[in-house]
C-alpha cells in the first residue's frame, strides 16, 4: 500500500483507486469485502431458487414440477451451494474482512495479500462446483455420503468436480481463519486490551480457530475419497474393503464444528447489535466471549451426534450423547446474557435490531429442539426426518443468515456510504421472520409424525403441512426479496448515509462513510470498551442517519 | 396407551414406542417453558425500555449469582435428560433372548424380510406380542430401517448386520420407510429411488402369523405358476424398472424380451433364454444390455430358485 500518496490514502476507499484493476488486484480488505459480498448473496439467490423449487415439487403429493432424479440434484445443490459458498463464507469472509481490521484499529489485514488469494480461491472452488452443474450436476446430497457417491462410475466426473471444488474452498477458508488469527493477535491498536475486544471480533477469534483446525480434515476426507475413486484404493466402499461407516466420522469431524464455523459468527454479529441497539454493555460480557470460544472447543467433541443410527456401539452413543449436552451450556449463557442486555436499556427498534430479535427469538427454538436430538432415545425416532432438517434450519438460517442480514443491515451505510429506507427494511424484517416461521414449525411436527428427510414424494397424510411449508417459504422468499430491493434501491436512490447513523460508541462508527482507504486517518488510541455507553457524552450518541449535505 | 396418533407422533404399536413418548412430550413442555419465559421476559425488557429521549439506558451491572446460575442449573436439566434417553435407548439396544429372528435386506429399491423357515415376503409380518429381532443388511449402498410407529431406526450397511427390535403391542399396520438416503434413477413413471423404499409392517395375531409361515414358501391354493411369478414380479419391486408393456425403464421392458437375442454393452450378442436371465437376476452386472446402466442390485439370498422359476415362466407368457 506503501505505493499510494497520503491524500489517496485519506479519500473515500470506494474511490481513491479507479478502473478494474484497481479492483481485480486490490489488497485493501473493505474492498475484498465487498467482492466477497457480492459473490456470496449471489450463492444465497442461487441456494435459495433451488430451495423454492424443492418446496414447490413438496407442494404436493405425487410429481409436481420435476422428476425425482432432478429432485435428487435439486436438494443436493441447495444444501452444497448454502453450506459451502454461502453461510460459512458468508460473514467472516464478506462482513468480517470488512469491519475486523476496522474494528481492530488496523489498516488492514496482516496479510493482505494473502486475503486477496482466498478470495481468488474462492472463486476457484466456486467454478469447480459450477463444472459439476454444467456436467448435469450431483445427486449425492451435500454430504457426499459412501458408497452411494462411488456407486455410479458414470457419475464419477460430477463427483469429482464437485469434491475438489469443495477441497479448494477448504483452502479459502483456512486461509482467511489465519489471517484473522494474526490480525488480531497483532493489529490490535494501542489501548485495545482483550477485555476491549468488541464480541464480534471473539466470535471471529473463535471461528477462525475452528476453520484452521477443522477444515484440514475435510480437505484430507475429500482427498481419499477422489483417491478412492481414480485409484481403487478401499478406504470407504465395503467392495473393496472399505468402511463406509469411517467415511461419516472423517466428514462429521469437520462437518460438526463447521455447524460452529457457521453459527458463531451469526452470535458474533448480533452481541454487537444488542449493544448498539441497547446503549448498554452486553451483560456478562466475559461470558459471552469465552461461550464462543467453549462452543469451538465443544465443536470437536461432538461429531458423532450425527450418527447415533449408523451402527455404532452402544457406549459410543452413550458417550456423544452426554457430550452433546454440553453444547447447550455455553449456547444458554449467550441466550440468557442478551435477554439480560435488554433489561433497563434504551431500545432502538431500527432494522438490524429487528433482526438481533428475531434471531434471538428463532436461535432459542433450534437450541431447545437440539434437546430432542441429543436425548438418546428420541433421536432414534426423529434421526434424518424433517424434524432434523427444521432444527437445523432454524440455528442455520434463523441463527446465521437471520445474523448475516442484520450485520448487513448494520454496516451496509458503513460500507456503502448509502442510507436505506427503514420502513422497506422492515416490512422485508416481518415477512422474512413470519415466512420462516411458517415454513420450519410446521416442518417440527412432519418429522416427529415420522416424514423422513430427502423424499421426493410422500404418503398423501403429509401433504397438508407440506403445503404449509411451502406457502411459508413463499412468504419467506417475498421477505427477503423485499430485503434485496430495499438494500438496491439504497444504492440507487438512497440518501448518504452520516458517519455514525445508529449513534454507537464502537470504534467502526468513528471513521469516516464510508472509510478512507487507510481506514483511519490516524492511528486511534483507544481509551475506553466498545461498548461504554454510560461513558458518552450526548454528542456520541446522535444518530446521524443522513450526512449533513446529503440531498433529499 | 395411545390409540390415536398424538398431536406430534404417529400411534404408538411397539413395547417402547410410549416411553419414546414421554421423553419426546417431557422435553416439549420443558422447552416451551423455557422459551415463553426467555421471549416473555425479552418482550418485557424491550418494550419497556423503548427509547425515549433524554433517558439513557442503565449501565450494565455484574450479578455474579445469576450469571454462575444459568451455567450450573442448566447442567442438571441436561444431566437428567441424558440419563432418561440413554436408558430408553438401552431398552431399545438389549434384544428379548427369545425373540423371533427376521432378516430384512434392503436394496434400490426396496425392503425384503426373510422368516426362519426361509419364506420371504415384501411387507414385513410381525406377530402380536412376540419380541422380533431384526437382522438388518443392505445389499448396495446404505439405506435405514424406520418404522415410526414402533419408533426405530437402524442403519442398514453393506458388509455389516445390523441388529435391532421392536415387540408389536396392538393389531395393525405401520409404515417403513428408507431414513438413509440412498439416490434414485429412471424418468417419469418409472423413476423410482429412496423416496419409493416405502413398505408396511403388518401386525397380525401369532395364529395367523404362524399360518402365513406355512403358506408363504410357494404359489397360493389354486394359482399357476406363471400367476406366482406375476405376483412375486410385483412384491420383489421388479416393476419398479421393468415394465411389461414395453415402455422403457431404468431395465429392459420384459415384454417380448424371452427368446430374443439383445446387444451387449460391450457390442456382444446374447439369448435372452433361462440362463441369461438366472445370471441377471443373480449376477446382474454380468451381462448388461446395451443402452442400460449397471443399476440393478443382485437378488441373491433373496430369490429362491422356485421363484426364480416361477418369474421365468412369467416372463415367458409376456408376447
Amino acid at each position: 500500500m506503501s505505493t499510494h500518496d497520503e491524500a489517496t490514502l485519506n479519500t473515500n476507499y470506494l474511490t481513491a483507486t479507479k478502473g478494474w484493476k484497481s479492483w481485480a488486484f486490490t489488497l485493501d480488505h473493505k474492498r475484498i469485502g465487498l467482492m466477497y459480498l457480492v459473490f456470496v448473496l449471489a450463492a444465497f439467490l442461487a441456494g435459495g431458487i433451488f430451495a423454492l423449487l424443492v418446496r414447490t415439487e413438496l407442494m404436493s403429493h405425487g410429481p409436481t414440477i420435476v422428476s425425482g432424479p432432478t429432485y435428487n440434484k435439486l436438494f443436493t445443490l441447495h444444501g452444497a451451494i448454502m453450506v459451502f459458498l454461502f453461510i460459512i463464507p458468508s460473514i467472516p469472509a464478506s462482513l468480517g474482512n470488512f469491519i475486523l481490521p476496522i474494528q481492530l484499529g488496523a489498516k488492514d489485514v496482516a496479510f493482505p495479500k494473502l486475503n486477496l488469494l482466498s478470495f481468488y480461491v474462492y472463486l476457484c472452488g466456486a467454478t469447480l462446483t459450477l463444472l459439476s452443474i454444467a456436467h448435469g450436476s450431483v445427486d449425492t446430497g451435500w454430504t457426499f455420503y459412501t458408497p452411494y457417491s462411488l456407486q455410479d462410475p458414470e457419475a464419477a466426473t460430477k463427483v469429482l468436480y464437485m469434491t475438489l471444488g469443495v477441497f479448494v474452498l477448504g483452502f479459502s477458508s483456512i486461509l482467511t481463519g489465519l489471517n484473522f488469527l494474526v490480525s488480531i493477535h497483532k493489529l490490535r491498536a494501542p489501548g485495545l486490551t482483550w477485555t476491549r475486544l468488541p464480541l464480534f471480533i471473539w466470535g471471529m477469534y473463535a471461528t477462525s480457530i475452528m476453520q484452521v483446525l477443522a477444515t484440514p480434515v475435510l480437505a484430507i476426507t475429500l482427498l481419499m475419497l477422489v483417491f478412492e475413486r481414480v485409484f481403487g484404493l478401499g478406504i470407504f466402499d465395503p467392495k473393496l474393503g472399505g468402511d463406509p461407516i469411517l467415511f461419516q466420522h472423517f466428514f462429521w469431524f469437520y462437518s460438526h464444528p463447521a455447524v460452529y464455523i457457521m453459527i458463531v459468527p451469526g452470535m458474533a454479529v448480533v452481541s454487537e447489535l444488542f449493544a448498539t441497539f441497547s446503549r448498554r454493555v452486553i451483560f456478562g460480557y466475559f461470558a459471552v466471549a469465552m461461550s464462543s470460544l467453549g462452543l469451538a472447543l465443544v465443536g470437536f467433541i461432538v461429531w458423532a451426534h450425527h450418527m447415533f443410527t449408523s451402527g455404532m456401539s452402544e457406549f459410543a452413543n452413550m458417550l456423544f450423547s452426554a457430550l452433546t449436552f454440553l453444547v447447550a451450556i455455553p449456547s444458554g449463557v449467550k441466550v440468557f446474557n442478551w435477554t439480560a442486555t435488554l433489561y433497563k436499556g434504551s431500545i432502538s427498534f431500527a432494522p438490524p435490531m429487528l433482526y438481533a430479535l428475531a434471531f434471538l427469538f428463532l436461535f432459542t427454538i433450534g437450541g431447545l429442539t437440539g434437546l430432542f436430538l441429543g436425548t438418546l432415545n428420541t433421536d432414534i425416532h426423529l434421526h434424518d426426518t424433517y424434524f432434523v432438517v427444521a432444527h437445523f434450519h432454524y440455528v442455520m438460517m434463523g441463527g446465521t443468515v437471520i445474523g448475516f442480514i442484520g450485520g448487513l443491515l448494520y454496516w451496509w451505510p458503513k460500507m456503502t456510504g448509502k442510507m436505506y429506507h427503514f420502513g422497506g427494511a422492515t416490512v422485508g424484517a416481518w415477512l422474512t421472520f413470519i415466512g420462516f416461521n411458517v415454513t420450519f414449525l410446521s416442518q417440527f411436527v412432519l418429522g416427529s409424525r415420522g416424514m423422513p428427510r430427502r423424499y421426493y414424494d410422500y404418503l398423501p397424510e403429509f401433504e397438508s403441512l407440506h403445503r404449509v411449508s411451502t406457502f411459508g417459504a413463499y412468504i419467506l422468499a417475498s421477505g427477503l426479496f423485499t430485503t434485496a430491493g430495499v438494500l438496491i434501491h439504497s444504492l440507487a436512490k438512497g440518501r448518504a448515509a452520516g458517519r455514525n447513523p445508529w449513534g454507537s460508541v464502537a470504534l467502526e462508527w468513528k471513521t469516516q462513510t464510508p472509510p478512507v482507504f487507510q481506514n483511519f486517518e490516524q492511528t486511534p488510541i483507544i481509551t475506553k470498551g466498545p461498548y461504554d455507553y454510560h461513558l458518552a457524552s450526548d454528542e456520541e450518541l446522535v444518530e446521524d442517519l443522513y450526512a449533513p449535505d446529503a440531498a433529499e | 396407551m395411545n390409540d390415536t396418533p398424538s398431536s406430534q407422533m404417529p400411534v404408538a404399536l411397539s413395547a417402547y414406542a410410549e416411553d419414546v413418548d414421554k421423553v419426546y412430550y417431557l422435553i416439549f413442555w420443558l422447552s416451551v417453558v423455557l422459551f415463553v419465559g426467555i421471549m416473555a421476559a425479552a418482550a418485557y425488557f424491550a418494550i419497556s425500555g423503548k427509547r425515549k429521549p433524554g433517558v439513557r439506558a442503565e449501565p450494565t451491572g455484574h450479578h455474579m449469582i445469576l450469571e454462575l446460575g444459568w451455567t450450573v442449573a442448566p447442567v442438571f436439566i441436561l444431566a437428567y435428560l441424558f440419563w432418561v434417553g440413554w436408558k430408553g435407548y438401552l431398552d431399545m439396544s438389549m434384544v428379548p433372548p427369545n425373540a423371533l429372528e427376521v432378516r430384512g435386506r434392503a436394496f434400490q429399491w426396496g425392503w425384503d424380510f426373510e422368516y426362519p423357515n426361509g419364506v420371504h415376503s415384501k411387507e414385513l409380518k410381525a406377530p402380536l406380542g412376540k419380541p422380533v429381532k431384526m437382522i438388518l443388511s443392505s445389499n448396495d449402498v446404505l439405506h435405514a430401517f424406520f418404522v415410526p410407529q414402533f419408533r426405530i431406526k437402524r442403519d442398514t450397511v453393506p458388509g455389516i448386520y445390523a441388529t435391532t427390535w421392536f415387540e408389536a403391542n396392538k393389531l395393525g399396520e405401520a409404515d417403513i420407510f428408507c431414513a438413509e438416503y440412498c439416490g434414485g434413477k429412471g424418468e417419469g413413471d418409472t423413476a423410482t429411488g429412496h423416496w419409493a423404499m416405502i413398505g408396511k409392517v403388518k401386525i397380525m395375531p401369532a395364529a395367523d402369523f404362524d399360518k402365513f409361515l406355512k403358506e408363504g414358501n410357494g404359489p397360493k391354493e389354486g394359482e399357476t405358476v406363471p400367476d406366482w411369478g406375476k405376483r412375486l414380479y410385483a412384491d420383489k419391486n421388479c416393476a419398479g424398472c421393468h415394465s411389461t408393456d414395453g415402455a422403457v425403464g431404468a431395465g429392459p421392458s420384459w415384454k417380448g424380451l424371452f427368446g430374443r437375442t439383445e446387444v451387449m454393452s460391450d457390442e456382444t450378442k446374447l439369448l435372452a433364454d433361462e440362463n441369461y436371465i438366472r445370471e441377471s437376476i443373480l449376477e446382474p452386472q454380468a451381462h448388461i444390455v446395451k443402452g442400460f446402466g449397471p443399476v440393478m442390485p443382485s437378488y441373491k439370498g433373496i430369490l429362491q430358485d422356485k421363484e426364480i422359476d416361477a418369474i421365468i415362466s412369467y416372463m415367458k407368457t409376456l408376447k
